[in-house]
């Protein structure tokens, strides 16, 4: 019935016959905070507070599945990785393109409503590509990062700009490639720039003005603690951007944030110290952004192991008792568990093969082994995992993630001055190749063909229990995989690759129930949604935004 | 509508096994020469550190000065990146530089035997005087090495000629450095890229496919097979699937001025202008 009066309103509105102010089709604070009770929309990044990308959709069973069929196709006509994730809000999806673009789409037939275009400064740099992740939605606004780092509002109704604010310099290696994070009347960004020497920082504004309320910055100014785990200026330069979206518990009131690598990224010998909060997860207040604690994975990281992963929270018993938890697969190749109330460390494993360390002792610090140089080191640069968001399903109770595989990386340290605006690296990198000059994975695929192959990495999704961290199954790739995850109320799991096959599995067992074959890498995670009493999963492969629904 | 869509029910063949342990295997290659060559029989093919040491010195007191300290002064030339007006092997460098370039725009340059090779060994290990400098010798003899003794040609293609079951060399002058060639030469099984490693399948009728693979995913592999079609199979189709890493080609044994041809030869196979 709430579909139907909301079709019936959206009509109303395109007709000119209502104001927009009065749209049930709002997505209020109130609306996201249970998200999870409505389903039939996908109304955050992660599509609820806790990150979990679960659905509670399940029309799309592991019997009905074979009967997917293409719904609509959306071709992107810009190039490069499409990165992004939609939103879905009463029938309109949201969801942005190369370099700055945001469309309003009709989530039903894939036909675009609105667009609106940000052309960054030419200035902008990024490490790795135009990127953009997707637009946060709250009440009637629409909210885009930008590479030049700036938040833009934009009226929902039309894709006008309402308000548009300068985040960080632009010159100075600044950048948004994250969608933003709204909670009550905030929306909160983080910045980019780990690779420009950057002093990286969380910031909120008054989602209505564009007001600046508070700022967080991800390395300690003098005076402030942890600001001893830098030496000298190295922490004008330290880096440890925010490049993705972050959690937030509501009965805490926390938002949790993944940090980014200290720079120069592979000359940790340059930066004495911990270098905090590069490599950590800080919890910060949502109403004053003031740290209420932390945690660090990858202490004075000399490998670019950027904890910039989705903070899953989820609600199990841990050793009997319920409890508040944080499941993390870090990009440095241990899975952990976090009280999120406290920061406290309950367990961490790794989930692929790891050499940089021989393990964590009690408190989850690690025990480096630093390799000789010349000499590989697991997992690899672009860690045995990374950014693309996995999902917990609180029906099979596992944790699913695109793990790298038998990849490694030959690091070379070197010194580096900082100067403001470049690159601030501190050495390189060669990945590890069975024999001397082949092919090796870059960030993201340019080619159809697989000259590497899976002698120098394989992808695998893993199901981890988050109790033993031990792979209760394991889906193996030939490649490597930039893909996040979806699970449903049915236990289907969908998620992709970088070869372009777009997999239904079937959550339990791992077993493969369904693929198509898309044919552009898949560098980002599924997203479903209902309309009209039918389910639709939608995924990005190459250029295209592709929807499934069931055989009419 | 219901385009693109297949139907599988199939777990991962047991294929993967298999790929991990090359894998392991050849990570182990990486650090590690290969037990049966000794070291003294790339030297066969090599100029000393001597030589290019001393070729360093000749350099800077004979060459820099037009050719500047990095080798790219004269346009057209970049020594150190070993890109020349013309393909020369190492004598034509030699020739080049005792008897100078007409009309002044290069002069001759007296030198001994000893100095010039340190030029030539300087040049060819890239200006870097740790590196390695392969011996590039004469490219006539080396194309008739190649469709002759060497029988390069009876699997490999070049410029629209012979055979597509080895890759096509066309442009392997301009992808490949001598060293590498060098290494492809002497040891094929260490520098075979994995993409081009033969592979033999066996369908589910039967049927057993051999040839080189061209490209492969989860879920299909695609290859040239024996009989020069181009094949796309689907795993879950196949009873068996090997990918070797022993390649089919086998190591040289030609004579070290041979090789030295032969490299010459491939350097001048610079595809399509």
């Amino acid at each position: 019935m709430k579909m139907l009066q909301s079709a019936l309103l959206i009509l109303l509105v395109l007709a000119g016959l209502w104001l927009p102010s009065q749209l049930v089709g709002q997505v209020s604070y109130d609306r996201i905070l249970s998200a999870a009770n409505e389903p039939e929309n996908w109304l955050t990044y992660n599509g609820t507070y806790s990150s979990q990308r679960y659905s509670g959709l399940r029309q799309i069973t592991p019997s009905n599945v074979d009967n997917l069929e293409l719904k609509w196709m959306l071709q992107n006509q810009v190039f490069g990785a499409w990165q992004s994730n939609p939103i879905v809000v009463d029938g309109i999806m949201y969801v942005t393109e190369r370099p700055n673009d945001v469309m309003a789409v009709d989530a039903v037939t894939g036909r675009v409503f609105w667009l609106y275009r940000h052309t960054p400064s030419e200035d902008a740099r990024v490490c790795c590509g135009a990127n953009n992740r997707g637009v946060a939605v709250l009440d009637d606004k629409v909210f885009m990062g930008t590479l030049d780092a700036h938040l833009i509002a934009l009226d929902a109704t039309n894709g006008q700009p309402l308000w548009n604010v300068e985040v960080g310099d632009e010159n100075l290696g600044y950048s948004i490639t994250m969608a933003p994070l709204v909670v009550k009347d905030k929306v909160m960004v983080g910045v980019g720039g780990g690779e420009f020497g950057i002093r990286g920082f969380v910031i909120a504004y008054d989602a209505d003005t564009g007001e600046e309320a508070w700022r967080f910055y991800t390395i300690p100014g003098p005076g402030e603690p942890g600001h001893d785990t830098w030496s000298g200026d190295d922490w004008e330069h330290g880096g440890a951007p925010v490049w993705i979206t972050g959690s937030y518990d509501p009965e805490l009131n926390l938002t949790y944030w993944g940090v980014g690598n200290p720079g120069p990224d592979w000359n940790a010998d340059q930066r004495p110290g911990d270098n905090l909060y590069s490599d950590a997860v800080v919890a910060l207040d949502a109403d004053t952004g003031e740290l209420q604690w932390y945690f660090q994975f990858t202490p004075n990281d000399g490998y670019d192991y950027d904890s910039v992963q989705v903070p899953i929270l989820a609600d199990m018993d841990w050793n009997g008792v319920p409890s508040k938890l944080m499941l993390w697969a870090n990009r440095n190749g241990y899975f952990y568990v976090l009280d999120r109330v406290t920061g406290e460390f309950l367990s961490g494993t790794p989930f692929v093969k790891v050499n940089w360390s021989s393990g964590l002792d009690e408190n989850g610090r690690p025990i480096p082994t630093p390799q000789p140089p010349g000499s590989p080191t697991w997992p690899g640069n672009q860690g045995g995992t990374n950014w693309y968001p996995p999902s917990y399903s609180p029906r099979t109770g596992l944790f699913y993630v695109s793990a790298w595989e038998d990849y490694a990386t030959i690091y070379e340290k070197e010194e580096a001055e900082y100067q403001p605006g470049r690159m601030f690296l501190g050495g390189g990198f060669t990945v590890l190749t069975p024999v001397p000059g082949a092919p090796t994975i870059g960030i993201g695929r340019t080619s159809p063909i697989n000259n590497w192959t899976d002698e120098v990495g394989r992808g695998a999704v893993l199901a981890l229990d988050p109790h033993t961290g031990e792979a209760k199954w394991r889906f193996e790739q030939f490649d490597v995989s930039d893909s996040g995850m979806l699970t449903t109320a049915s236990d289907l799991l969908f998620t992709g690759g970088r070869e372009g096959y777009f997999h239904a599995l079937d959550a339990r067992t791992g077993e493969l129930l369904w693929k198509a074959s898309l044919g552009g890498q898949i560098v980002m995670a599924p997203i479903t949604y209902m309309i009209n009493g039918e389910q639709y999963v939608s995924v990005i492969s190459g250029h295209t935004l592709v929807t499934f629904g069931l055989r009419d | 509508m219901s385009v693109m869509i297949s139907k599988i029910r199939h777990r991962m063949p047991s294929f993967i096994s298999l790929s991990v342990f090359w894998l392991s295997s050849f990570a182990l290659l990486l650090s590690t020469t290969e037990p049966g060559l000794a070291q003294s029989s790339y030297a066969d093919h090599q100029y000393t550190s001597e030589d290019i040491e001393a070729g360093l010195r000749v350099y800077i007191a004979e060459c820099a000065l037009c050719h500047r300290r990095n080798g790219s002064g004269v346009d057209g030339v970049d020594l150190r990146l070993g890109q020349f007006r013309r393909p020369l092997s190492d004598n034509d460098l030699r020739e080049v530089i005792t008897t100078g370039i007409a009309n002044g725009r290069m002069p001759g340059i007296d030198l001994r035997q000893d100095e010039l090779d340190g030029i030539v060994a300087y040049i060819r290990a890239g200006f870097d005087p740790s590196g390695v400098a392969v011996r590039v010798g004469d490219a006539v003899s080396g194309q008739m090495l190649f469709e002759g003794e060497g029988e390069c040609s009876t699997c490999h293609r070049v410029n629209g000629e012979g055979p597509y079951l080895a890759p096509d060399l066309s442009n392997i002058g301009v992808i490949r450095t001598p060293a590498a060639l060098q290494r492809t030469l002497l040891e094929p099984s260490s520098a075979l890229l994995p993409i081009n490693r033969p592979v033999r399948a066996v369908t589910r009728d039967g049927e057993t496919i051999r040839g080189r693979r061209l490209n492969e995913d989860t879920y299909t592999v695609q290859m040239i097979d024996a009989e020069e079609r181009l094949r796309s199979l689907i795993k879950a189709d196949l009873v068996e699937y090997e990918v070797s890493e022993t390649p089919t080609m086998e190591p040289a044994t030609l004579s070290s001025d041979e090789i030295a041809d032969l490299i010459g030869y491939l350097l001048t196979l610079g595809g399509l202008e």
